[in-house]
């Protein structure tokens, strides 16, 4: 089946996002396709490539951004949500008149849209949030 | 493109947290996709329709106003729950007023809002096909 | 349509697992996850309210149970499941509705 999830939720304040990921793991183990995962709200800062958690503790932007590259995720950040939070790629720092990006590996910005179509294209949408 | 029918689930108060403004957004960019839409307004979520709010003091922006547009949008399936309403002590003469015009009748200016009791707001959840949560 | 409901809210902080089951018609699943698998635990008015809605399935995520240390104090009848579990009660439920 296609599955496309939405996360709504910053990596450590809520729970939302380590479950997001690992019901996304748990998909792709089970031989299904992950169509697209979407960040909204605070979720766009799982995207951040400047966290640097404790080593003890999973590291919830990497695990993404790894999981994105292991399986050729779609993982995509709402620009909207992105702009207000300073979530930025190196294009939209330029765009905006900024020296420095934050958008890590494996994560690509771009319009709510994405969001409507995953939920068109895909067999399942789940949402995860607080 | 298939057409779906989506619901999108308000529970949650304005201006407190972001959900009720950046669901709204959704909603708008949503539009265009032409997909079967409805909105359902629960629990504190019926706070997002009430009439003159007033963010000035606040220095929010007021998007109050933006529901009103949800008929231009083709968007004029909007469920609100009865007995959230009754449990805040609102009627929905505390609503706003919201319509769309049916260009099928001569583009004759109906309600939007659907006034749906809890049972019958299961019925209609239990036919969505896309649910999104905010 | 069968409809799997996920609830991820303690049933003692917030409304949502309340309003979940008000409009969760027979026939649907309640997955709880997160905090909202404290509604799957004994002797409170959670699991009242779970054996009086008959026509509805339960189950509770596994590791959120375990984290918390709730596993000695699941209440009857609500299956456990793993991710992969939820994985599997997603595609076979027609739509997800998620009570945030």
């Amino acid at each position: 089946m296609k599955f496309s999830i939405q996360v709504n939720e910053g990596p450590y304040q809520h729970q939302a996002a380590d479950t997001a990921y690992q019901f996304a793991k748990a998909a792709i183990a089970g031989g299904h396709e992950i169509f697209r995962v979407f960040f909204y709200h605070d979720g766009v800062n799982n995207a951040t490539k400047l966290a640097v958690p404790p080593q003890d503790d999973r590291d919830i932007p990497k695990l993404w951004s790894e999981l994105a590259k292991e399986n050729d995720l779609d993982l995509v950040v709402c620009i909207a949500a992105a702009q207000r939070r300073g979530m930025m790629d190196v294009d939209e720092s330029k765009r905006q008149g900024f020296e420095d990006s934050n958008l890590n590996e494996g994560f690509r910005i771009s319009g709510l849209g994405q969001l409507i179509e995953a939920g068109i294209e895909s067999d399942r949408l789940i949402c995860f949030g607080a | 493109m298939a057409v779906k029918k989506f619901m999108y689930i308000n529970r949650k108060a304005p201006y407190g947290t972001v959900y009720a403004l950046e669901s709204l957004e959704v909603v708008l960019i949503g539009a265009a996709f032409d997909q079967d839409v409805s909105l359902a307004f629960i629990g504190d979520g019926v706070y997002q329709l009430t009439k003159g709010q007033n963010t000035e003091a606040l220095g929010q922006k007021n998007f109050s106003t933006v529901y009103g547009a949800l008929g231009d949008y083709d968007v004029n399936k909007i469920y609100v729950e009865k007995e959230s309403l009754e449990e805040r002590g609102l009627t929905l003469d505390d609503l706003q007023h919201l319509v769309w015009e049916d260009e099928d009748e001569d583009y004759a200016e109906k309600d939007s809002i659907r006034l749906v009791s809890r049972a019958e707001l299961a019925d209609v959840l239990a036919e969505q096909e896309i649910t999104l949560s905010f | 349509m069968s409809i799997l409901h996920t609830v991820n809210k303690s049933p003692f902080e917030s409304s949502t697992f309340d309003t979940c089951l008000g409009l969760a018609k027979d026939g649907a699943t309640v997955l709880l996850i997160e905090d909202g698998v404290y509604a799957a635990t004994t002797g409170n008015s959670a699991a009242e309210k779970i054996s009086n809605a008959g026509g509805i399935s339960f189950a509770v995520l596994g590791p959120d149970l375990q984290a918390r240390g709730l596993e000695g104090k699941l209440a009857d009848g609500i299956k456990v499941v793993d991710y992969e579990g939820f994985v599997n009660l997603v595609a076979e439920h027609d739509s997800v509705q998620a009570w945030l």
